[in-house]
């Protein structure tokens, strides 16, 4: 291993490369770019053997890498925000049709109004589109991500693409020391990429086929127990990478101090970082209140967040995103995982860093302050506004 | 030896599909693969030949086929072809067969992106002149004059006002290494450029007439013969690209009536003798274009 100062995006095209993709398809979008570009100097230099494909467009990325993937290649892409919404098509479609295609996103706001900084309201939009969706805290956990995301998207039991999401340069181009494994130790943890869902000439197939109304349910039955299994693959996956790499991972979900905590919040990305010195802050105070990160959106944490939060007085959930007209979506997927499992505390969403907005620590420490009222509410963080459109009573 | 009828492939690669009687663009496609072989990796996107021919679990084709996104076509054929290359394969044809709405309209992006990098992929236009797949729509393709369910012909607006969109000198002003008009009327001719084709490094284009007689309002035994008649009357030719320079394959020593063409469809049964002047105005312009520019 060798230690260097890595942006996220560099981290992340440091783990690629590891994972020796076959097809690399991208396209150039703000803060993504310099992930392609690194990738694109390890081409000419000759570090990394793949064939690398200017495409036009962010549509003709994915669809690059579905008929990369369709012949049994490894294929890899990035996007971000408008790119991500621009080839939303090809989602659903390599989801449906079982390609384990890796993609980074790096986390933008999306227009109107124009924006290139940093909130998840892209990769949220795009939940239900089939796909793994995964949130990094940092740099180290960024390229560990690029390189157990091939594992886990292509394991077996899952064969399901795979968005590794970065935040918008707080997380993309933000540097950092960063772990990087060796060739020979990623070639021991990443096996070669093998499957039986693709056009072979020894074997003809036909695939991207239609299914009607009698057999349609049961393709998509299928590939919801995939994305399901992928909870199991994740934790092979660690367990490997902690016995090849030492570093070790929790899998959907990371628990910072919650075993006793009466207050906690749950947040996603690189957001997480300042949550803990925060955490710690208060703990030091005798405070006890804890952090939940999500790790994995989908598949979705359920068991772990009753499981975290069965305890808590209160809990709220930070996101940097909104679903116009309700809430936040983390927000509402935290409340149906407690909700199923009986759970009935109050339960505030926190809705922040739109457009790359800064949350500070005062704003975070604030919302512990809110979580010991016990009350359940929306709203917009540092704006004085109510969700419900209505100013805060004690802004 | 060249390919013909009597050296074509006996196999069949495209069949059991629900194509319209007297499809040609289901002909069109046949054929190809005929040409291309057991080793044609073929990439359709969604469109008449993908509604045919990808039934689950009725799938059609004999040799490797996957529908693509209607607008990726040329992009999905690029990731087909560099991930076979990448894992040392390379006794193969990746083989496009997209509809005119799927080439000249919401396909068009994805295939110059293609043939700025000079993938090589064979892109096959299969041109029945209408969005035949959702109900006869016009689309870029759409030749002057023909009603479709969006241009209706009237009292006010005699059907499409627009002529049809040159996709072959558009492809051409690529640069590209091989570009090709053809007809399922002149099968032989087409079979050759296919072959032709397939022997050729990087991107080749090949834009092949091929009436619907659901949506041209002709009999199902009439299609060879209107892909015949449109050759000879001069609204449509057989010409190829390449090394820079257009070449004229076939010129009609005389133009059979466009009349005789335009009356046995009725798509066209509208016009007035005005319009019909337009069209023959329209096609004399073209053929000094092609007499001046083509050998």
């Amino acid at each position: 291993m060798a230690k260097q100062v890595l942006s996220g995006n560099e981290a992340f095209a440091y783990g690629v490369r590891l994972a020796r993709p076959q097809v690399v398809s991208a396209y150039p979008i703000t803060p993504q770019t310099i992930v392609v570009e690194k990738l694109s100097e390890f081409v000419e230099d000759g570090s990394l053997k793949s064939e690398f494909i200017h495409v036009e467009s962010e549509h003709s990325a994915l669809s690059c890498a579905m008929g990369a993937s369709s012949v049994g290649a490894r294929a890899f892409t990035a996007t971000s925000s408008q790119g991500l919404l621009y080839m939303a098509e090809c989602l659903p479609y390599a989801a449906g049709g079982r390609f384990p295609i890796v993609m980074m996103n790096a986390n933008r706001s999306t227009a109107l109004p124009w924006n290139i900084y940093g909130d998840q309201r892209d990769s949220l939009s795009q939940l239900d589109s089939g796909w793994i969706q995964a949130y990094a805290e940092n740099a180290q956990e960024a390229l560990d991500l690029a390189l157990m995301s091939f594992y886990i998207a292509e394991h077996k039991k899952v064969s399901t693409p795979f968005m590794a999401n970065l935040d918008g340069f707080i997380l993309t181009h933000t540097y950092e020391v960063v772990d990087i494994p060796t060739q020979e130790q990623a070639d021991e943890f990443l096996p070669k990429f093998e499957t039986e869902n693709k056009m072979s000439l020894t074997e003809p197939k036909n695939l991207g086929f239609s299914a009607g109304p009698d057999t349609n349910i049961f393709f998509k039955y299928k590939e919801h127990v995939g994305i399901l299994n992928a909870k199991e693959a994740i934790d092979e996956a660690e367990r490997k990478f902690e016995k090849i790499f030492g570093r070790s991972y929790t899998g959907l979900t990371e628990s910072y101090k919650t075993e006793d905590a009466e207050y906690i919040l749950v947040t996603l990305g690189s957001i997480s970082g300042l949550v803990k010195e925060i955490v710690d802050k208060l703990r030091e105070k005798g405070e006890k209140v804890g952090l939940l990160r999500i790790r994995y959106m989908r598949p979705f944490p359920n068991e772990e967040i009753a499981k975290a939060l069965k305890n808590a007085k209160s809990a709220a959930v930070l996101e940097k995103d909104i679903s116009f007209g309700n809430e936040g979506a983390v927000y509402t997927n935290v409340n149906s995982a407690l909700q199923k499992a009986g759970i009935n505390i109050p339960v505030s969403n926190y809705i922040g860093g739109l457009g790359g907005r800064n949350i500070s620590a005062e704003e975070i420490e604030s919302i512990f302050d809110d979580l010991k009222t016990e009350e359940s509410a929306v709203r917009f963080i540092g704006i004085g506004g109510e969700a419900d459109g209505s100013q805060r009573k004690n802004a | 030896m060249a390919v013909s009828a009597k050296t074509l492939d006996k196999t069949e690669y495209f069949y059991g599909h629900k194509a319209c009687a007297g499809c040609g663009g289901s002909l069109a496609v046949r054929v190809a693969l005929k040409v291309l072989g057991q080793n044609a990796v073929a990439v359709i996107p969604a469109g008449c030949m993908s509604a045919v021919g990808f039934n689950y679990p009725q799938l059609c084709f004999g040799n490797n086929a996957i529908i693509s996104t209607f607008a990726g076509t040329a992009s999905m054929l690029t990731g087909v072809e560099a991930g076979l290359r990448a894992q040392g394969i390379t006794d193969f044809h990746a083989v496009g067969f997209a509809g005119d709405g799927g080439t000249a309209d919401i396909g068009l992006q994805a295939l110059s992106g293609a043939i700025d990098r000079n993938d090589d992929i064979l892109y096959i236009c299969y041109d029945n002149e209408a969005y035949m797949n959702t109900g006869i729509q016009k689309s870029s393709l759409t030749p002057f004059g023909a009603k479709t369910t969006t241009t209706p012909a009237g009292k006010n607006i005699h059907g499409n006002l627009k002529q049809k969109k040159n996709m072959f000198e558009i492809v051409a002003a690529h640069g590209i290494p091989y570009a090709a008009t053809a007809s399922v009327g002149y099968i032989n001719d087409f079979m050759r450029k296919v072959e032709k084709a397939k022997n050729i490094k990087g991107t080749k284009y090949i834009h092949v007439l091929a009436p619907c007689p659901t949506g041209w309002g002709i009999k199902t035994d009439e299609t060879v013969e209107s892909a015949k008649e449109v050759v000879d009357c001069g609204l449509w030719y057989l010409a190829e690209f390449e090394n820079g320079e257009f070449t004229l394959n076939h010129r009609p020593k005389e133009f059979t009536p466009v009349e005789n063409y335009l009356k046995t469809q009725s798509r066209f049964r509208h016009l007035t003798e005005e319009d019909i002047e337009i069209i023959k105005r329209s096609r004399d312009a073209k053929w000094e274009y092609i007499n001046k520019n083509f050998n």
